[in-house]
């Protein structure tokens, strides 16, 4: 159902039926003293005009630059149907689909989404989305705590991106849960299966295991989830939804499959759009839906028999229990699930493996010119999916800026988040770039560090006259 | 219905029959089940769990409505109802042979302090309007 705006004379009429003059009079109520009279420091609008003149001169600063970087958004095609479709009235406008009989339009969208979704993970139920990747991992541990029943510590790989880290911390610090930090092996760049018997018998309620990990990294998820079962423990996945077309899904890791899965949608058929609205995909087993939060559409049969959709198992939500609710989330990111529901149907299974191959195959190609240069070496000796990590030996930051005047944003600066890795660089390539764009990168980056090598020659010859 | 005198009943619409061998059984009344709509699912306590009288112990759920079901006595729960996990309807079918939580009491005089079947008719014959 689109949003259709009242006209006048609706307005005027509805008020006469309940004897109003105005809309400000059903809000006589309120104290005038706590009445806002306008914002004071806010400055008086801008009309259209003037406001589109603003956001071409803001958009024209950020320039065309050939991108490399991933960590957690990753810039994919995305065909013009998605955004076309998507941006119909009734996709774009239309409100929380509480009214099944009003709503079946979205209703069938989402458990459309919610489908391609489990069958994704390889899960049973998947929810219809949360906010982004990292406050879908937060909200699973809380889940996998109330799951647990009896530990509240959850284990937290290094190898986890770090924002998602914070977050987590942010929203389970107060509820006396505590997430211990894993480390990962230096030289394969993942979680050390060996490494976790350290935490044997140490009472845990989840082990969160990224596939693949930060650094773009395959972790060896069987032998994760394996091990976590064995110490009875949950296991919360957090992957990215493209790779799962080609790697096993989580919902068999180890066989019996991680407990509850969530992940960063944006990759498909979200832009990047400076950072959001993005969209956290999660699914679970069907024995702990009733703890899953967000909002979950089920199929059912109306008095006809006829089959419709309709929000279901409600009781998890604040609306009907708030104290007793799984979360305070009452909403899902609609418009960005729309858009990744019509991507998924239009690229089908075997398109997003095409997407995942051509992304996989940019990334090792890149990877191989790059650490053919002196100066560049790949850090880590575990397989990676479309994304992975180069020392250097100049100062990260300068190189980038060195990259950014050529027109090139050269990746993500780990510096500061592993200090450890040193000059340390997060590279992603995805389908988008040719090999021209590769070899441009190779070539300024030749370029860079080949100046910098001159400059410590000339200066070493200028001290020795 | 006519509401079953050899019960107690709670004001929070809980009955409990004592048994032989001094546990109880607590279900749901015939009101509480027609208030809620039919029954999808019975969150039942954990065995071997302490409850205080009057504590939150259980939740019925209904296609509209969950409902929290109180601890009528105070004691440990000692069995739980395995058919009310794949059937809950049967709660509205017969909500007085459902049981949903055995209790060994601490203090069976508490009993006492419950509702007789007159007194609790006259609470459900008041919230009817």
């Amino acid at each position: 159902m689109p949003f259709i705006p009242h006209t006048k004379e609706d307005i005027d009429a509805m008020l006469a039926v309940i004897g109003v003059a105005s809309i400000d009079e059903l809000f006589d109520e309120i104290p005038p003293a706590l009445r806002s009279a306008g914002l004071k420091h806010v400055p008086s609008g801008m009309n259209e005009m003037e406001i589109t003149r603003l956001m071409h001169e803001r958009a024209e600063r950020d320039g065309r630059r050939l991108n490399f970087i991933g960590a957690g958004a990753y810039e994919h095609h995305i065909p013009a149907a998605v955004w076309q479709i998507a941006t119909r009235g009734e996709f774009y406008s239309a409100y929380t689909p509480y009214q099944a009989e009003a709503s079946q339009g979205t209703l069938q969208l989402l458990y459309e989404y919610q489908s391609m979704m489990a069958s994704l993970t390889a899960m049973d139920v998947a929810n219809a989305s949360l906010y982004d990747g990292a406050s879908a991992l937060a909200e699973a541990v809380l889940m996998a705590v109330r799951l647990h029943k009896t530990s509240r510590r959850v284990l937290m790989p290094a190898t986890i991106h770090p924002a998602y880290r914070k977050v987590v911390h942010a929203l389970v610090r107060d509820q006396n849960i505590e997430l211990v930090t894993v480390p990962y092996c230096a030289r394969r760049g993942h979680t050390i299966p060996n490494a976790l018997e350290s935490y044997q018998g140490g009472d845990y309620a989840a082990l969160v295991v990224p596939q693949p990990n930060f650094f773009g990294v395959l972790e060896p998820v069987d032998e994760l989830t394996a091990w976590a079962k064995a110490n009875d423990m949950l296991v919360v996945a957090v992957v990215n939804p493209v790779s799962l077309a080609l790697l096993q899904p989580p919902g068999v890791w180890a066989g019996g499959g991680a407990d509850i899965v969530v992940g960063e949608g944006q990759p498909l058929g979200v832009p990047l759009a400076s950072g959001g609205p993005y969209f956290g995909f999660m699914a679970c087993r069907k024995a702990h839906v009733r703890q899953m939060p967000g909002r979950i559409v089920g199929a059912t049969v109306d008095r006809d028999g006829k089959p419709g959709y309709t929000l279901t198992l409600q009781a998890r939500e604040q609306h009907i229990r708030r104290s007793k609710a799984t979360s305070n989330i009452c909403t899902n990111q609609g418009l960005a699930v729309t858009a990744a529901t019509i991507y998924m149907a239009l690229v089908g299974a075997d398109g997003l493996a095409d997407v995942a191959r051509a992304s996989h195959a940019n990334a090792c190609r890149l990877a191989q010119a790059l650490a053919k240069l002196p100066g560049v070496s790949r850090a880590f000796s575990g397989p990676v999916f479309h994304e992975f990590v180069v020392q250097l030996t100049e100062p990260v930051e300068s190189v980038l800026r060195s990259l950014k005047a050529q027109g090139i944003l050269g990746g993500f600066a780990l510096t500061r988040d592993y200090p450890e890795l040193g000059d340390a660089l997060l590279v992603c390539a995805t389908e988008t770039k040719c090999d021209d764009d590769l070899m441009r990168y190779a070539d300024g980056l030749q370029r860079i560090l080949g100046s910098c090598v001159v400059a410590a020659s000339s200066a070493l010859q200028s001290s020795t006259i | 219905m006519t509401t079953p005198a050899h019960l107690k009943y709670a004001r929070s619409h809980e009955w409990v029959k004592q048994d032989a061998d001094g546990t109880v059984i607590v279900g749901i009344t015939h009101h509480a089940q027609e208030m809620l709509g039919d029954l999808v699912f019975v969150e039942a306590p954990v065995v071997g769990r302490k409850l205080k009288k009057g504590e939150e112990c259980a939740v019925v759920e209904s296609v509209k409505a969950a409902a929290d079901i109180y601890a009528p006595l105070s004691g440990e729960v000692v069995a739980v109802n395995a058919d009310l996990a794949d059937a809950p309807e049967k709660i509205n079918a017969d909500a007085y042979s459902s049981w949903i939580f055995r209790l060994k009491p601490d203090d069976i005089s508490e009993l006492s302090g419950l509702l007789d079947a007159a007194d609790y008719q006259k609470i459900t014959d008041q919230e009817k309007h």
